[in-house]
């Protein structure tokens, strides 16, 4: 099994980043593909929280929407929605949020509302906010799984949904955000990670055979490449055989 | 004392024009038969509140039965866009959606702030964001305690909620479990109630992590079975995908999505 496709990559790399033993705020898409492959894999006891109020889930198989029955058959726990945001998220209880993106900025803010035009008439209605702004704000850090491209690569969010850094250094404290922010940004053709003095995301690692010019060329903003530039392992045999297992 | 009543009937007296209504319902137990009677029925000017407005509230939308949104999430989960919320709000078609749209998180507590009859619910959240200057529903609070800044977000009052159950009993006290939601907050935020259920039985049993809502705090239980497809029942059905995949090329045509309301009416 030599061969693997840029998402799976991103799907393992984003499953890597989860350790064992941790509580980690799941949504659905990427990221719960990435946490059921990281259950599956090295994190057997990673706690698994759905915002439909399953608690330790242990699905047997990818569950399609967050409020899937196969999540409240195994979990630990079932709570009511209210209480899975003011119990379980706000105090700071979780260890990872897991979010997707329709756009991202520089400084790690989030889109998933409105894209082009203004508020009232939008180019793109996207969903909406679901449950990322306490998400981002409360976990104590937040990992973001998202493909690589200029469209969704931006200067400067259009709106933003979720905060991550702002405009820099010191404005989550300054807000009273308690969790940490992003820390990871894991996307199909490598990650980045926020330079802790400007907060500013840079290319940290590329995936096996990524050149880091391309990944400049599918970001919408001067994207800085670290000096210690990793390269990601690739997927091992267990890692792909796993995955193909889940999502065939 | 819930009233036992043909569909038809129940959301003749539950659901009004003009009214501020939800359909709750979290993925699990949509209440898809009692939204098609209303739009059976013709209701018009409503304004809909959902934390996930999905495929159901795509159809209420493309039917006209909106003129207002108010929601956290509004996708077809796992599937992608809803067209024709999309298509109300980038094109106004059939008639423009306003819109007001929070957080799951300021969803949920305004449901709460609502059923405990409190004006607004305290939380973090929404901090940072572009949220707030969307709406005058969510404003800040001071801790009278520890004067700490606080979110503060208005009570969603309703006028009336609309869920689906596994059942009742005799008497009209309802019985759901699996993922509740938060449709007992909505139904004891609304005026008038309507559940709809797969079956009425003699006995209520209890069942794990089962919310009860008493016959008194329901106006009318209707049976319908299958009322929640293609969205399910914990234990009765399991979730029609296909037919959520299906909606995404119906919905992304005016004139597929006029024959599909052609075989609801």
């Amino acid at each position: 099994m030599s061969g693997f496709t840029p998402d799976e990559m991103m799907t393992v790399a984003a499953a890597r980043a989860l350790r064992d033993g941790a509580v980690c705020f799941v949504g659905i898409g990427l990221p719960s593909t990435a946490a059921n492959l990281a259950r599956r894999t090295h994190a057997q006891n990673l706690v698994l929280v759905y915002e439909s109020g399953t608690i330790g889930a242990k699905p047997d198989r990818l569950p399609l929407s967050i409020g899937d029955g196969v999540l409240a058959d195994t979990a630990v726990s079932v709570v009511g929605v209210p209480e899975i945001f003011n119990y379980w998220l706000q105090p700071g209880r979780i260890d990872v949020g897991f979010l997707g993106a329709a756009q991202l900025d520089r400084f790690g803010n989030i889109n998933t509302t409105v894209v082009g035009g203004d508020y009232h008439h939008p180019g793109v209605r996207l969903p909406g906010a679901g449950g990322a702004p306490e998400i981002a704000a409360s976990c104590r850090e937040v990992v973001v799984v998202v493909r690589q491209s200029r469209r969704a690569f931006v200067e400067r969010v259009d709106f933003v949904t979720s905060f991550g850094f702002g405009s820099g250094p010191g404005e989550r404290e300054a807000l009273g955000l308690t969790g940490a922010g992003p820390r990871l940004v894991i996307t199909d053709l490598g990650v980045l990670r926020p330079d802790p003095r400007t907060c500013e995301l840079v290319l940290t690692q590329v995936h096996p055979g990524v050149d880091p010019e391309a990944v400049r060329e599918r970001t919408g903003w001067d994207l800085e490449i670290a000096d210690d530039l990793g390269r990601t392992e690739p997927p091992t045999d267990r890692e792909l055989a796993v995955l193909r297992e889940l999502t065939r | 004392m819930a009233a036992i009543a043909p569909l038809a009937e129940a959301v003749a007296h539950v659901v009004r024009d003009g009214d501020t209504v939800a359909f709750e319902g979290f993925t699990h137990l949509i209440p898809f038969a009692a939204g098609h009677e209303v739009i059976r029925q013709g209701r018009r000017d409503l304004t809909l509140v959902r934390m996930t407005p999905d495929v159901l509230y795509d159809q209420l939308i493309g039917a006209g039965c909106a003129r207002k949104l108010v929601f956290s999430w509004g996708g077809n989960p796992g599937v992608g866009s809803l067209h024709r919320f999309r298509d109300a709000v980038e094109h106004g078609w059939p008639r423009p959606l306003e819109l007001e749209e929070h957080s799951h998180a300021g969803m949920a507590n305004r449901y709460v702030a609502a059923a405990s009859g409190l004006p607004f619910a305290v939380l973090r959240g929404y901090t940072g964001t572009d949220l707030p200057a969307q709406t005058a529903n969510i404003s800040s609070v001071t801790c009278p305690f520890t004067g700490e800044v606080l979110t503060a977000v208005a009570a969603l009052r309703l006028d009336a909620a609309v869920v689906h159950a596994q059942r009742a009993d005799r008497h009209g006290n309802v019985q759901l479990w699996g993922i509740t939601g938060v449709q007992k907050e909505a139904v004891l935020a609304a005026s008038r109630s309507l559940v709809t259920v797969e079956e009425v039985v003699d006995e209520l049993d209890p069942r794990p992590g089962a919310v009860v809502l008493p016959s008194w705090v329901v106006d009318y239980v209707s049976v319908a079975p299958g009322g929640a497809h293609p969205s399910y029942a914990h234990d009765y059905s399991v979730r029609d995908n296909d037919f959520y995949q299906a909606w995404d090329g119906i919905s992304r045509d005016r004139d597929r999505f006029a024959q599909w309301l052609e075989g609801v009416a």
